[in-house]
């Protein structure tokens, strides 16, 4: 039983709205989940978690986070970077002032303060479309870096001007801080990262996911057969930020524990996290997964075989990442706009027919 | 006259200066949104690109030396010349020309007809890569760059408000050359598209891609045309910036002030980059002087985008720009 299904079979609503159809598929899913519980976090150790697994589960949550705006509801935003930086910030401000509640609360109520700025920069949309939104985000971006880094308060006046993540345990277990183990870590990113996605998954399938999709797809239409622009566009920018939030809040207190605003969420975070949603493929949960994955990996594969394996200098390393990355990405929106998700898909297609393509 | 004022003055008239070498960059994003419709996200990194390759040129840099050396571990610098500036400068702009060519086969052939985000996000990869290539070819190291323009303080000027107010204004002698170039090539380019006969070719493809295909312009050969032309717009504003603070990574962060300046112009009129950029221009330089100390300072970073959301609120297509009309 490799694949199934060469037609049309389902009797229910419910079977029709199923996110894995596929009995196989659906079988993958549980075994990914179960390696990703059960076996990953035995194996860990603080090189694969700090290279590629801790980083792949935060930039996972934001990719999901910035593909329900860009890919879902069609708002695109350049503002990622400082959004996250409101999360980061958040959770550090909680974090110092209540030591006593757990670091988990603390993340999703930096989620919450996210939405609330995410829903503030998120109302010129209503005016602003296009282009001019991408650059109007950028105010976003912007002045929340400039803000975080002149306002002593939201570093709580450190000399250096740096927010450093305090230690704070779990269930007896450190999840920030020095003395985090790589598995408690990766754990927490896990935890964290599957809740996001299941939520995402079943709102991007409900009324409101509709409503976001057909103001994507034509806003002026969508209004005029009752989808109210205001109250779609607001509670996209709202989950979208409320991700982005907590992907910012988990991205400096438990991967990088001490976080300087322009270095760690700059412009350039922005960029790459918008990458990783159009490779991966815009309006899929699957392609946020996907793009996280390969830009996380890229680098470090990158890293190994020119720096490690043919001993040329990091800097030209990196200089030739960049090339890499740029030209992937043309060469991703020729050959294919919808990205990775869309070659899964079609690969998906071809395996239902398979052995007998007509 | 009171001091506060005249101070206010001084940084009014720098931060027009500012302002026109914004207006540069702006340029070539409205000749490019213009002619094809594509937000050229990668405009600031040609012209670090344009900047990188002139003084390559004029120092008789071995492109891609540092890799050649990594491959066989010789040590290749340069070739050992120093060409005049005049030279370089007309190579740099054939390489320009060549870049574009390139691009139009390599990318935008294959990108027509898609949605316009698409190729928006088609032009960050394309500054990702050239922002690599660049380094690559020529090394990431900031490097100097003098063509020979004048610089520092202009004497006249400050004898002259000196004579007249008591207090001598500092103006960059490298401003005021940028801004009589940008009037150069704003006048140029006016003419250009309205009297000769490419230009007219560029204004019908601006104005409908269908019907200038149809009465027998090579859309291709435009989208050359203009890419060149807003690759040596690039290699100007390279040449000016990179005078003034060095050619370095940091060259291709003036595109995204040039964001701004493009809202608040409205993206397809070439005065409106020019208007646009002066009041960004001298909006962010007063802004800070009389707001900024009271806030922290380096208000520059965000005022600009601000000002144009605010702007944009109220007015969405810009200053200039044409009516935006929405049908279903």
């Amino acid at each position: 039983m490799f694949y199934r299904e060469a037609g049309d079979f389902k009797t229910s609503y419910r079977e029709d709205n199923q996110t894995f159809p596929i009995r196989f598929d659906r079988m993958g899913f549980y075994a990914a989940l179960a390696v990703a519980y059960g076996v990953i976090p035995l194996v860990i150790d603080d090189y694969w978690a700090n290279a590629v697994f801790v980083p792949f589960l935060i930039y996972a949550i934001a990719a999901i986070g910035l593909n329900i705006l860009v890919g879902y509801a069609g708002q695109v935003s350049l503002g990622t970077g400082g959004f996250m930086a409101v999360g980061a910030y958040a959770v550090y401000k909680l974090m110092t002032a209540f030591p006593d509640v757990p670091v988990f609360i603390h993340v999703l109520l930096a989620g919450g303060i996210t939405a609330a700025v995410g829903v503030l920069f998120g109302l010129p949309s209503l005016r602003i479309k296009g282009f001019y939104l991408a650059v109007a985000t950028l105010a976003a971006q912007f002045f929340l870096v400039w803000l975080f880094n002149k306002v002593p308060w939201f570093y709580n006046y450190s000399a250096s001007g740096q927010i450093t993540a305090p230690d704070r345990s779990m269930f007896g277990v450190f999840v920030t801080g020095a003395q985090t183990s790589a598995t408690a870590k990766y754990m927490f990113c896990l935890i964290l990262l599957t809740l996001v996605a299941l939520v995402a998954r079943n709102l991007t399938r409900g009324t409101i996911g509709r409503k976001w999709m057909a103001i994507r797809d034509m806003d002026i239409a969508a209004e005029i057969i009752g989808v109210n622009p205001l109250t779609t566009k607001i509670t996209a920018f709202a989950v979208s930020s409320f991700f982005i939030g907590i992907a910012g809040a988990l991205f400096f207190s438990v991967y990088l524990g001490a976080a300087e605003v322009g270095e760690a969420f700059g412009i350039n975070k922005s960029f790459l996290i918008l990458f990783m949603v159009i490779i991966g493929g815009l309006g899929s949960i699957f392609g946020s997964f996907a793009g996280a994955a390969f830009l996380v990996l890229l680098p470090v594969f990158l890293k190994n075989v020119l720096v490690g394996g043919l001993g040329w200098p990091t800097d030209l390393a990196a200089h030739i990442e960049l090339m890499i990355v740029g030209g992937l990405i043309i060469v991703f929106l020729i050959a294919e706009p919808h990205g990775l998700a869309q070659l899964w898909r079609v690969a998906k297609e071809k395996l239902r027919l398979w052995p007998f393509p007509h | 006259m009171p001091d506060q004022l005249l101070y206010a003055m001084e940084v009014t008239l720098n931060g027009l200066m500012a302002g026109v070498m914004y207006a540069l960059v702006a340029l070539g994003f409205v000749l490019i949104y213009k002619a094809s419709g594509i937000f050229n996200y990668a405009q600031g990194v040609l012209a670090l690109f344009a900047a990188l390759t002139l003084v390559g040129i004029q120092q008789g840099q071995v492109p891609f030396a540092h890799v050649i050396n990594a491959i066989t571990g010789g040590h290749l610098e340069s070739f050992g010349w120093q060409l005049p500036s005049i030279l370089a400068i007309g190579l740099t702009a054939g390489v320009m020309v060549l870049l574009a060519i390139v691009i139009e086969k390599l990318v935008l052939k294959h990108l027509v007809g898609q949605a316009e985000i698409i190729l928006f996000m088609a032009t960050i990869g394309l500054a990702y890569f050239l922002e690599g290539f660049g380094d690559v070819m020529w090394g990431a190291d900031i490097k100097t760059l003098d063509v020979g323009l004048p610089q520092g303080i202009n004497e006249t000027l400050e004898s002259v408000t000196d004579g007249l107010f008591g207090y001598g204004f500092f103006v960059d002698n490298l401003d005021i050359v940028a801004a009589l170039v940008a009037v150069a090539l704003v006048t140029a380019l006016t003419l250009f598209s309205q009297y000769s006969k490419q230009g007219r070719a560029l204004r019908a493809v601006a104005d409908d891609h269908q019907a200038a295909l149809s009465v027998g312009i090579s859309l291709r050969f435009i989208w050359v045309l203009v890419w060149s032309i807003a690759g040596i717009v690039a290699l100007v504003a390279g040449i000016m910036w990179g005078s003034k603070s060095g050619v370095q990574f940091s060259l291709s962060l003036i595109a995204l002030k040039a964001l701004p300046v493009l809202m608040l112009g409205g993206f397809t009129s070439i005065p409106g980059a020019i208007v646009g950029g002066l009041i960004i221009g001298m909006g962010e330089k007063l802004f800070e002087f009389f707001l900024g100390p009271l806030i922290g300072g380096a208000t520059e970073n965000w005022f600009a985008y601000v000002l144009a959301l605010v702007f944009l609120v109220f007015r969405p297509q810009g200053l200039f720009g044409e009516r935006i009309i929405e049908r279903v």
